[in-house]
This record gives structure tokens, C-alpha cells and sequence, in this order.
């Protein structure tokens, strides 16, 4: 609970910050940045999770827990993501999305 | 007594086919033939004792011979309907015993001799035993399923050994062709075993043939089907698998192709033992042919036998090759055994002619061993089945051309030989049942004597040829078992068969009967001074004679034509006007069909796979979009 702050701002930055990376992940061509949306709607969702919890159910916890839940999920996504675009790069010396369509075959 | 022991008889052979069948490269082939031959040694002589505990001793209780029956349930259907292996001694199966053991351990004393040197020589005695062990397995058949399994396996030996020198076409050729035309004739046997098996609930012999009052099988002969009981047609579907083994027309066309086999697997198998498994098929079940329908079955039985001894017999007048010649000889001498079985009746006297046919079976399977293997020395000396390579042949191969003649003798019918004595017996049995099968069967011994001995004086008499290589007697090791078979051939007739094999298991006393005996032996006598002037010295008269014959020695020539007649329906009728429309139907309607649905799920994919682009963020898109739209509809039907 924070002083002066209602829910409402909180929920609308974090729903901002969800699209940003939506949009992010949509446009950009380059898989270390798409990475990067990904952890922003990661971590929009986190807040979300704290913020109705503290907002609407003080008493209980559930919310943060998921918080660390995703924070954990959101580390051993990013190190396997990172492991797959290293091995991608030997495979066809680049990173940019276009290059990767062999994925189909 | 326990006859249990009697199911070594056939498991010693089907030993030593394992053993030589499984080491052929290692065992030396004169190793081999030795196993062979001691083993069966084996098998003959337990079956000889079995003979005489059984003939003898134990198997005659108050003047009736006693069935006796070991055996192991193998697979149960219902209460009383289930598969059974055992052993079943009685009469016509002791008699079957020695026949088969003696006649194969002849021709595996024999081959030793005929096959030295075959690159084949180890697998040739594992068959050998493989064949033994499946007929001996035959005859002691408790049941009709075991008959027909072990018919089978006497099918697919006589294929192996058909087809032995299979790098010949021709040899190949005859196998397949004796397989096919034999395994469509036991499609026969098996619809009548099944339909035995549902209307009478039993497979077992001694059920079936039981015949006092409340039988089952009697009992069920009323429910008919087209005009005629169920169980009759049973029986005329089960005889034609027996006339498909037994050669008999219209199914014989397979026996004289068979002869590309090696000649001692023609004696002991297209002799003397695999082809009369169809008589003792229709002697095996022979209360039922006698009792259900008023023996409509069995008269079908004495007309088939009836037609084939006389066309076998006219065929093997004009045949050159004399394999070929003693085929037909055989084909038609066991339409004799079947004729005779057909105008058998049960009791007493009157089953003569069961016991005619089964005697004529002994001697026949004597003398038809020898003169195959008479043949088979004749043909390793002068390398030619060709009548005409031949002539002369006395002077070089003496034993052989004296147990030649006291088989062809026998065959004839003339007096003192085993022949003489069964073939009266049939003869008989047929004048007092009905005239029309008599006179064709004096007629066929008339022919019999005359082809005979047209072969006899071709081979041994006649034009002094001139041989390239000169011919020379066989070694020690084939010309003993002809000896040996030349005396049975003579000795055989003595024995009194109407005491140890009857149709309703009791002895009775059986005569010569002198007129007719009279009458046979003057047509045989007729037919033997008729190939005497023909063929002792070398002269035109054959060719004159057959020309003024004209059309009728075509054909007989031709066999009939019987083979293209099989050829003309299978290839012109079977294969071009029904199996092509049916082929059409089935690549064009059916497989067209399956195309269709194949082609359509490619064609679909084809024009949608552009979707999967492979792109990550189309994919990201997608799903993006695909959840917006799923909360709108939620947020429209839920929450608004």
C-alpha cells in the first residue's frame, strides 16, 4: 500500500508496460531485443500480481508468491533463450528473426 | 494292451529330420544316410511289433478286432467338440503302419544307391524323413482335424521333394502345380471337417463311425440341404480333398507332372503311400460313407474311381516316358482301391470289396514301389526317361529286368502273383454289386496287362540299341531292395487279408471265385500276347494300329486335353472374365477412392501451409490476436 497512489495508476502503468512489450515482441527483428519484450510483459505481470494482492487482499500472500514464481520462471526462460539464440548464431552467424525461418522444416 | 508306444513310430523320423535338417553342411552324406536309414530301421520294426502284438495277440477280442485309442486333448472348443493328438491302432491302421515303414526304409536303403553324389544327397534323406514322420502321423490320426494337419504336412514333403532339383523349371513347375491343384482339393476336405464339426459337435473317428442305434452322425444326417443331407455333402467335400491326394479325375493332372521329382521319392511317394491316403481317407471314415444317405457318397466314390482307372489306363497306352506311364498305371490302379470301396458293403462277406481295396492297396504299394525303382535303375544306367532311348536292356541290367517283369506280372494279374489275388478280390466285389463297374474294370486290367508289358518289352526286348555309354547293372545298395521287393510283390497275395482287415472288424473266409478269376486272367493274358507281337521284335504294327485309332490316340496322347481344359478355364474364364473385372474394380473404384482422400488432404496442405511461415512473430500475432478476440468475446457476453 502506498500512499497517494490509488490502484488504478499502478494497473494502468503495468497495462502499459504489457503492451510495450507486446508490441515490442511483434516488431523488432532482433531476437535478443523480442528477449527483452518478453521480460517486460514478465514483469508487468508480476507487479500485477503484487499490487492486487496488497490492494485488494492484504491478509493473504498468494500474490507475492507468484511474483517469485514468475521472477524464477522468467530467469531459467531467459537462460534457455539465450542457449538457444548462442546456437542459432553457429548455426546461421545472425541474430535477426528473418534468418531463422528454417524453423518450419 | 497300451499301444502307447506306438507315437514313437512317427516321432523317430520327424527326429532325424530335425537332426539332418538343421546340420546339412555338417553332417558327410555318408553319415547321413546311414541316420536315415537306421532310424526308420526303428520305426519299422516297432511298427512290425505292433503288427504282431495287435494282429496276433491282444487286438482280436471274441472274433472282433478292438479299436485302440490313446489320447491328449490339444484344444477345446466346447464340451464335446475339441482338438485331440493321439494315436488310434485298429485294423486298416496297423496295415498302414507297415506299408509306410516298409516301403520308405526300402527307398532309403535304395536312395543311398540312386542319389550318391547329390549335392542335395543330406537334404534329400531329412525330406525323406520329414515325409515319413507326417504319414505315419497320418494314418495314426485319432481325429479329422489331425488327419488334415498331418495331410497337409504330407502335402508340403511332397512339394520339397517334387521340386528337389529346383534349378529345373520344370521341376519347380511341377511342384507348385501339385501343391496348388492338392491344396484347392483340400479346401474340400477342410469345409467338410467344419461342417462335420458344427452339425455333429465331434472330429473323433471312433464317434463318427460308431454305428449302432442313437449315432449322432445318423441322427443329423436328417437335416438336408439341397435335396441331399448336410452330412452327405460332408462326405462327397471330404472325398474330393481325398480324390485331389489320391489323383483321382478330375484332380489327377498334378501326378504325372510330379514325376520331375527323384524316382525313389515317386515310389515312396506317388506310389505307394502318400496317394492312397485318400482310400484310406474313405476306408477311415467308411461306416459313415456306407451309412448316411444309403451310401449316395459312396457311390459317387465307386464312379469316380471307376472313370479314372479307365482313362488313366487308356492315357498310360500311348505315354512315352515310362515314369509317366507307371503314374498313370498308379493313378488308375487306385481307382481300382476305389471302385472297390465304393461297392463295398459293411457286414460279413459283403464288405468285400473294403477289404479287396485295402488288400489291393497292400500288394499294389509292393509292386509299385518296385517297378518305380526298377525304372529308377534303368533310368541311372541309360540317363533318358525315353521309351525310345531304350531296348534291349536284358542283356546289361539283369536283376533289374527280372524283378521288372515279376512286378509288371503282378500288376497283370496273372495267377501266383500278389496282383492276381487283389485284383480278383476287387473284381468280384464289383460283379456283385453292379455289372457296369465290372466289365469296366476287366476292361482296365485288359489295358493294364497291355501297357505293362508294352513298357516291359520296350525297355528289356525289342531294338538293340546301340548305347553310348554302356549300360550297366545297378550297385548292391538298389538292386537288394528290389529283391526284396520282388518277393513281396509275389509273396504279399499269400497272406489271407480277409482275416485281419474287414469293414466291420471281424473275420470271414474269402474264396477265389474261379469263373471270374477265368475271365480276368484271359483279358490279361489277351493283353500281354497283343504287346508281345507289338513289341518284342521291332515292327510297324504299334504305328499302324495307333494310326487307324486316328483322333482317339490324339487325344489319349494328349491326356485328354485335360491340362488345357484347366488352363482354358483358369487363364480364359477364371482370369480374364472374372478376376480382371474385378482387378479393374478394385484399382479403378477402390484404390481411386483412397487416392482421392489422399490427394485432397496433399492438395488442402498444400494451399494452406503458407500460413506457417516459420516466422516467430507471425506466430506471436497470431496468438496476440487470437486472445484479444477471446476477451472480447468474453467481455461481450459476461461482463457487458
Amino acid at each position: 500500500m502506498i500512499q497517494g497512489i490509488t490502484i488504478y495508476e499502478i494497473l494502468t502503468l503495468t497495462t502499459i508496460i504489457f503492451f510495450i512489450g507486446v508490441y515490442g515482441f511483434l516488431t523488432r527483428k532482433n531476437l535478443i531485443t523480442m528477449l527483452l519484450s518478453i521480460e517486460l510483459i514478465l514483469n508487468a505481470s508480476a507487479v500485477n500480481f503484487v499490487v492486487i494482492n496488497t490492494y485488494l487482499y492484504p491478509e493473504s500472500l498468494q500474490g507475492v508468491f507468484f511474483s517469485i514464481f514468475i521472477i524464477a520462471v522468467a530467469a531459467a526462460e531467459t537462460a534457455l533463450a539465450v542457449a538457444i539464440i548462442i546456437n542459432l548464431y553457429k548455426l546461421v552467424t545472425s541474430v535477426e528473426v528473418e534468418d531463422t525461418e528454417v524453423m518450419k522444416y | 494292451m497300451d499301444f502307447t508306444y506306438t507315437i514313437l513310430i512317427p516321432l523317430i523320423p520327424l527326429a532325424i529330420f530335425l537332426l539332418l535338417g538343421i546340420n546339412y553342411n555338417k553332417i558327410k552324406p555318408s553319415v547321413s544316410g546311414v541316420i536315415g536309414s537306421l532310424g526308420l530301421f526303428t520305426s519299422l520294426s516297432l511298427s512290425y511289433y505292433t503288427a504282431y502284438q495287435y494282429f496276433f495277440v491282444v487286438g482280436k477280442v471274441d472274433g472282433v478286432y478292438q479299436t485302440f485309442v490313446q489320447k491328449w486333448r490339444w484344444m477345446s472348443f466346447t464340451d464335446s467338440l475339441s482338438i485331440d493328438m493321439g494315436v488310434l491302432i485298429d485294423q486298416i491302421s496297423v496295415m498302414m503302419l507297415i506299408v509306410v515303414t516298409t516301403i520308405s526304409f526300402v527307398v532309403h536303403i535304395y536312395s543311398r544307391g540312386y542319389m550318391k553324389g547329390d549335392p542335395g544327397y543330406t537334404k534329400f534323406f531329412a525330406f525323406l524323413s520329414l515325409f515319413t514322420f507326417s504319414m505315419l502321423g497320418l494314418v495314426l490320426a485319432t481325429n479329422l482335424f489331425q488327419i488334415y494337419i498331418f495331410w497337409e504336412l504330407v502335402g508340403v514333403s511332397s512339394f520339397l521333394l517334387i521340386g528337389f532339383y529346383y534349378t529345373k523349371p520344370s521341376a519347380v513347375a511341377a511342384a507348385k502345380k501339385a501343391f496348388i491343384v492338392t491344396r484347392f482339393a483340400d479346401l474340400g476336405f477342410l469345409i467338410g471337417i467344419l461342417i462335420i464339426g458344427f452339425y455333429t459337435g465331434t472330429f473323433d473317428f471312433e464317434t463318427l463311425n460308431a454305428v449302432d442305434s442313437g449315432n449322432l452322425v445318423l441322427d443329423w444326417a436328417s437335416t438336408s440341404f439341397m435335396g441331399l443331407s448336410v452330412v452327405a455333402w460332408a462326405l462327397i467335400l471330404i472325398f474330393m480333398g481325398g480324390a485331389g491326394k489320391s489323383a483321382m479325375f478330375p484332380l489327377h493332372i498334378w501326378l504325372p507332372d510330379a514325376m520331375e521329382g527323384p524316382t525313389p521319392v515317386s515310389a515312396l511317394i506317388h506310389a505307394a503311400t502318400m496317394v492312397v491316403a485318400g482310400v484310406y481317407l474313405v476306408a477311415r471314415l467308411f461306416p459313415m460313407y456306407y451309412f448316411v444317405e444309403d451310401g449316395f457318397a459312396l457311390n459317387i466314390v465307386a464312379w469316380v474311381g471307376a472313370i479314372s482307372a479307365l482313362i488313366a489306363a487308356i492315357i498310360a497306352l500311348t505315354q512315352t516316358d515310362i515314369k509317366r506311364v507307371l503314374a498313370f498305371s498308379t493313378m488308375s490302379q487306385i481307382g481300382y482301391m476305389m471302385l472297390a470301396l465304393g461297392v463295398s458293403s459293411y457286414e460279413g462277406h459283403d464288405g468285400l470289396g473294403y477289404m479287396a481295396s485295402m488288400f489291393h492297396l497292400f500288394t499294389h504299394s509292393m509292386f509299385k514301389a518296385l517297378l518305380f525303382l526298377g525304372a529308377g535303375s534303368i533310368i541311372h544306367a541309360v540317363h533318358s526317361n525315353y521309351l525310345q532311348d531304350m531296348g534291349g536292356l536284358r542283356k546289361y541290367m539283369p536283376i533289374t529286368h527280372i524283378t521288372f517283369l515279376i512286378a509288371a506280372l503282378s500288376i497283370s494279374g496273372v495267377p501266383g502273383f500278389a496282383g492276381f489275388f487283389s485284383k480278383d478280390e476287387i473284381l468280384v466285389a464289383a460283379y456283385e454289386h453292379n455289372k457296369i463297374i465290372y466289365f469296366i474294370s476287366v476292361f482296365v486290367a485288359g489295358l493294364t496287362a497291355f501297357y505293362m508289358f508294352r513298357l516291359y518289352f520296350g525297355i528289356f526286348w525289342g531294338k538293340d540299341k546301340t548305347y553310348e555309354h554302356l549300360p550297366h547293372e545297378s550297385p548292391k545298395s538298389m538292386t537288394i531292395p528290389l529283391m526284396f521287393l520282388a518277393f513281396m510283390s509275389v509273396a504279399a497275395g499269400y497272406i489271407h487279408f480277409s482275416e485281419y482287415v474287414t469293414a466291420d472288424h471281424q473275420s470271414f473266409e474269402a474264396h477265389l471265385n474261379y469263373p471270374l478269376a477265368a475271365i480276368a486272367v484271359g483279358v490279361g493274358m489277351i493283353g500281354i500276347i497283343i504287346a508281345y507281337i507289338f513289341y518284342k521284335k521291332p515292327n510297324d504294327l504299334p504305328d499302324k494300329v495307333s494310326k487307324s485309332f486316328g483322333r482317339l490316340y490324339t487325344w489319349a496322347y494328349h491326356k485328354f486335353y485335360i491340362d488345357e481344359v484347366y488352363m482354358f478355364i483358369t487363364k480364359e474364364i477364371i482370369f480374364k472374365r472374372i478376376s480382371t473385372p474385378f482387378a479393374w474394380f478394385d484399382k479403378k473404384v477402390v484404390d481411386k477412392t483412397m487416392d482421392l482422400v489422399g490427394d485432397s488432404v496433399v492438395t488442402t496442405s498444400e494451399k494452406i501451409k503458407g500460413l506457417q511461415s516459420g516466422k516467430v512473430q507471425d506466430y506471436a500475432f497470431a496468438f496476440v490476436a487470437g486472445a484479444v478476440v477471446l476477451a472480447m468475446i468474453f467481455i461481450y457476453n459476461w461482463i457487458i
